[in-house]
């Protein structure tokens, strides 16, 4: 059953990315514990823009953890503490009456902050459009049972292909490392027959544009892989390791 | 004032082959000229981006916009159940036949044949092109497609990606769009917000944005525009649209001159969470392919107050099943949300606040096992549980009928092009495939088809035979749009009410939903009509928009949006008062038959209803487009 908490808020405030930032404190009041997370910030919001103050900045848009766009550190997590769950999937259910909840943007220098809890994730878009497809224009494709997938294939393509790219394994991850989001794009198309073609290219060229975008090395913390909201599997690394190592070689 | 002079467009010939003349007969751009053409897209979901694309591949320049931090976000990438294609994979009798008539009937006879033809013809290519651009669809052990069942269809064509098909069609999408991006032929504008249509000599030639990073506002010129904007089902405050989901491109662009059309064919999604607290910001989608192995009930007895599992079979209601024994809990989303509805009126509804009915999937897992249901349906009962805290596997869901998605849009011929040439809509934004229902599935096939298999070909046909003078951001309507823009915006900030925006919103989704939601009548039209000019002019007074014009500004964001659904709700109301039958989502109380099913009225109402703006405070002006059934008989939908 659902009853009400209150809470105090330690918030991220930051104008720009010209102005320094500083940790606000809020009250949030009467809070439904079956809201969600946003809905709880919403509900913080409201009060301060009755009071004629800005509202907290904070990206969002389907709310039900798919489109990629939420995400905070919550207490020093990357979208709270409930495990593969979005900041928009979680619920006020998860914490406790009287509990101070600290909350911060994603702090990595490929993701400069744009205003409070809002960074500019555009690196990404770039590392995609570096290699993250598949040639074909509209129109070359074959008749779609051309090229049997086996099972075990399309799945594990599936699992890699789910990554939202909301950026979590970059906040959480000590050195600031895409690797995760890019080996995902790498293992999704590259384990499919329909991605052979440009392998190697893809895996050269996107993992290029990663360091170019400034996001640290990988040292094995896993932390990435923890604080996913997908479940985006380490292993995928290693797949982009190998691909990126046979592909230099072969380079 | 009414006219009916309003011209298809549609090719002559017989049905089946009016698409492949048409191409025949199209204009065609020479390669070396296309690059000299610039075209506008409004829109990264299935629609704009498999445009933009597609448009690009072609050699023409291509800008395109969205509102989202990166086109990938659209709204399209929440869709969960799939995405239709006549290809009989499963050799259980679908053709292309097949799947034009189910959406002709699915629709309740009041879409236009020829372009539900050509939707089925080419669902076919849009399967073929997604599995070679790497959209990892369900596969069987065989290496080949897979295939699920959904609502209003007695064969299996729905592919999937487990239950995130949207998501893995629009990166498809998404990852073609950044192939050109990369090959120079898209620029990308992302946070960019469309606040208007620039016309010019009569044509659609721009478009002014605000850059919601900086808040400056920009002109755009090209020489067309493609809006793939996606639907307003958002005027109803909650509903299972994305939360930046509005009608302001569309609205402003109606403003400027292109016709809205069929504007109270609203589809109310009958599996969604129901509602549960005034804090609440959106309602969440339970896929309708749960209806294939979930049965719906509620108790027979409205007093009955014990736990679901309790209940016996001889007390429960399965009452799909009882009324619609072909069809079962497969039965198309308008009529399966009115009977929860109706359950619900007579006091039979479940839960909390007794607006509910169980989707229980007892049965299916007794005779499948917890296993097959959770491959099948996972990521869906997990995120059930995360919502409402119930073990879906233990206790049966709890589920109610919530605005999902707009049949109505913008009036566009068979070119898809508005009655404002040059003005191009795709997608949920425009009116054209689905009537009066639309069926699960076929959002995601139109927004591809139109985008990948469509627009390339009439867009080329209107660049190839219209002669179009130079224009750029300098002309005069550029420069009087921005200024419209601006003086709108800084209206906005100087109110500095005492409500906020959501307050407003949420207020005007409610009366929507009481007097033009799942049920509607004249008294309560007319008293919605009094209504909503009275909350928008309250809202101009009142309403609390914080920050500045110029800035990273997301009150503003939303006030400019709120805005418009206040004035386009009224069109809603007025196309729903004037529509005096029942068809599809459409459900006036008068229009019924004996059992409670959809009385359409042919005679008088086998029309698409086109409204022309002509002034905040003045009516519109209807103008219709006659249906004419060449291939499809019109019967009464039965799904008996
Ligand atoms: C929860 C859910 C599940 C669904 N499941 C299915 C399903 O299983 N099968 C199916 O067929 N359909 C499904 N649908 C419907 C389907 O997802 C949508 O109809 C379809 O994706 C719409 O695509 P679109 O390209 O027309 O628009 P959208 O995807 O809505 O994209 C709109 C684009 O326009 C941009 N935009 C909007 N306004 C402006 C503006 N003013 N300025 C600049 N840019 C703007 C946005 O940023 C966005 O990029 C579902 C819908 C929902 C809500
Ligand atoms: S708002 Fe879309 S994932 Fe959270």
């Amino acid at each position: 059953m659902s009853t009400k908490i209150n809470l105090t808020l330690k918030v991220w405030r930051q104008k720009n990315a010209q102005t320094p930032g500083h940790f606000e404190t809020y009250q949030a009041r009467d809070i439904d514990t079956d809201a969600s997370f946003l809905e709880m910030l919403d509900v913080v919001n409201a009060s301060l823009e009755r009071e004629g103050k800005e509202p907290i900045a904070f990206d969002h848009d389907c709310r039900e953890g798919i489109c990629g766009s939420c995400g905070a550190v919550v207490n020093g997590q990357a979208h709270g503490p409930e495990r593969e769950t979005t900041l928009c999937q979680l619920h006020m259910r998860k914490f406790r009456n009287g509990d101070t909840v600290t909350i911060e943007p994603w702090r990595a220098k490929g993701f400069p902050l744009i205003k409070d809890l809002v960074v500019d994730r555009s690196a990404f878009d770039r590392i995609i459009a570096a290699g993250g497809f598949i040639t074909v224009r509209t129109g070359q494709a074959p008749e779609a049972h051309a090229t049997p997938v086996p099972k075990d294939k399309a799945d594990w393509a599936m699992d890699a292909a789910q990554c939202i790219g909301c950026g979590a394994c970059v906040a959480a991850c000590p050195n600031a490392s895409a690797m995760l989001f890019v080996s995902a794009k790498v293992t999704h198309l590259n384990v499919l027959p329909q991605g052979q073609p440009e392998k190697t290219r893809r895996v050269l060229n996107m993992v290029a544009q990663m360091d170019k975008e400034g996001f640290g090395n990988c040292s094995n913390h896993y932390e990435c892989e923890a604080a996913c909201p997908k479940g985006i599997s380490v292993k995928n690394i290693a797949k982009m390791n190998r691909d990126h190592l046979v592909a230099s070689i072969a380079g | 004032m009414t006219s009916n002079g309003l011209d298809s467009k549609t090719p002559s010939g017989p049905m089946a082959e009016k698409w492949t003349r048409h191409k025949f007969d199209m204009k065609l751009v020479n390669p070396a000229n296309k690059r000299k053409y610039t075209v506008i897209v409004v829109g990264t979901g299935l629609a704009g981006a498999s445009a933009s694309a597609t448009l690009s591949e072609l050699g023409y320049k291509v800008k395109t916009f969205c509102i989202q931090d990166s086109p990938r976000r659209a709204h399209s990438i929440a869709a969960q159940g799939g995405i239709n294609a006549a290809k009989n994979y499963q050799n259980d009798g679908d053709s292309v036949y097949r799947l034009f008539y189910d959406t002709i009937k699915g629709g309740d006879f009041r879409s236009r044949e020829a372009n539900v033809h050509r939707l089925a013809e080419v669902s076919v290519n849009i399967i073929d092109q997604c599995v070679a651009q790497g959209v990892p669809f369900a596969r069987e052990y065989g290496g080949l497609l897979d295939n699920r069942s959904f609502g209003g269809a007695q064969v299996s064509r729905t592919f999937y990606a487990r239950g995130q098909t949207g998501q893995q069609l629009l990166l498809g999408a998404y990852s073609a769009l950044m192939k050109e991006v990369t090959a120079g032929g898209v620029t990308l504008f992302p946070r960019r917000e469309m606040l208007d249509l620039v016309v010019v000599d009569g044509r659609a030639r721009g478009i002014v944005v605000r850059n919601l990073l900086t808040g400056k506002l920009e002109s755009h010129a090209g020489d067309a525009v493609l809006l793939c904007t996606g639907g307003y089902g958002n005027v109803f405050y909650l509903s299972t649209n994305a939360k930046a989901c509005n009608v302001t491109a569309a609205w402003r662009t109606h403003k400027k001159g292109a016709y809205f059309a069929n504007a109270c064919y609203t589809q109310i999604h009958p599996t969604c969470i129901p509602v549960h607290g005034d804090y609440q910001s959106k309602l969440t989608l339970m896929s309708e392919s749960l209806r294939n192995d979930g049965r719906i009930w509620v108790p027979k007895n409205p007093e009955d107050k014990r736990p679901p599992h309790e209940i016996p079979e001889a007390d429960r209601d399965y009452y799909l099943e009882r009324k619609y024994p072909s069809f079962g809990n497969l039965a198309p989303r308008d009529i399966s949300s009115r009977s929860a509805k109706e359950q619900c009126d007579a006091g039979r509804g479940v839960g909390p606040t007794r607006q509910a009915v169980y989707l229980d999937f007892r049965d299916a897992i007794e005779r499948l096992g917890k296993d097959v249901i959770e491959a099948r349906y996972g990521n869906l009962f997990q995120m059930y549980e995360r919502i409402v805290d119930d073990d879906p596997y233990k206790v049966p869901m709890m589920i109610f009928p919530a605005s999902h998605y707009a049949m109505g849009g913008l009036w566009v011929d068979y070119n898809l092009m508005s009655n404002l040439p040059g003005l191009h809509v795709l997608g949920e934004a425009n009116f054209s495939d689905h009537g009066a229902n639309r069926l699960g599935a076929s959002a995601l096939m139109q927004g591809l088809a139109d985008g990948y298999f469509v627009i390339p070909y009439t867009l080329s046909h209107y660049l190839g035979s219209t002669k179009l003078e130079p224009v750029d951001t300098n002309h005069a309507e550029f420069k009087k749009a921005e200024e419209e823009a601006r003086a709108r915006i800084d209206k906005l900030l100087s109110i500095k009410g005492k409500r906020t925006v959501d307050e407003f919103h949420r207020q005007l989704g409610l009366l929507c939903w009481d007097k033009c939601g799942m049920a509607r009548d004249e008294k309560g039209l007319k008293e919605a009509l009094q209504e909503i000019p009275a909350i928008r002019e309250e809202f101009w007074q009142n309403v609390t928009v914080t920050g500045a014009g110029e800035d990273f500004n997301q009150s503003l964001e939303k006030a400019g949006r709120v805005a418009d659904f206040l004035e386009f709700a009224e069109l809603l109301v007025t196309d729903a008062l004037h529509r005096e039958e029942s068809c599809g989502g459409h459900f006036r109380v008068e229009h019924q038959t004996e059992d409670g099913e959809a009385k359409r009225d042919d005679e008088h109402f086998a029309y698409v209803g086109a409204w022309e703006f002509k002034g905040v405070d003045a009516a519109p002006e209807l103008h219709k487009e006659p249906l004419v059934f060449e291939e499809v008989h019109l019967a009464t939908r039965s799904y008996k």
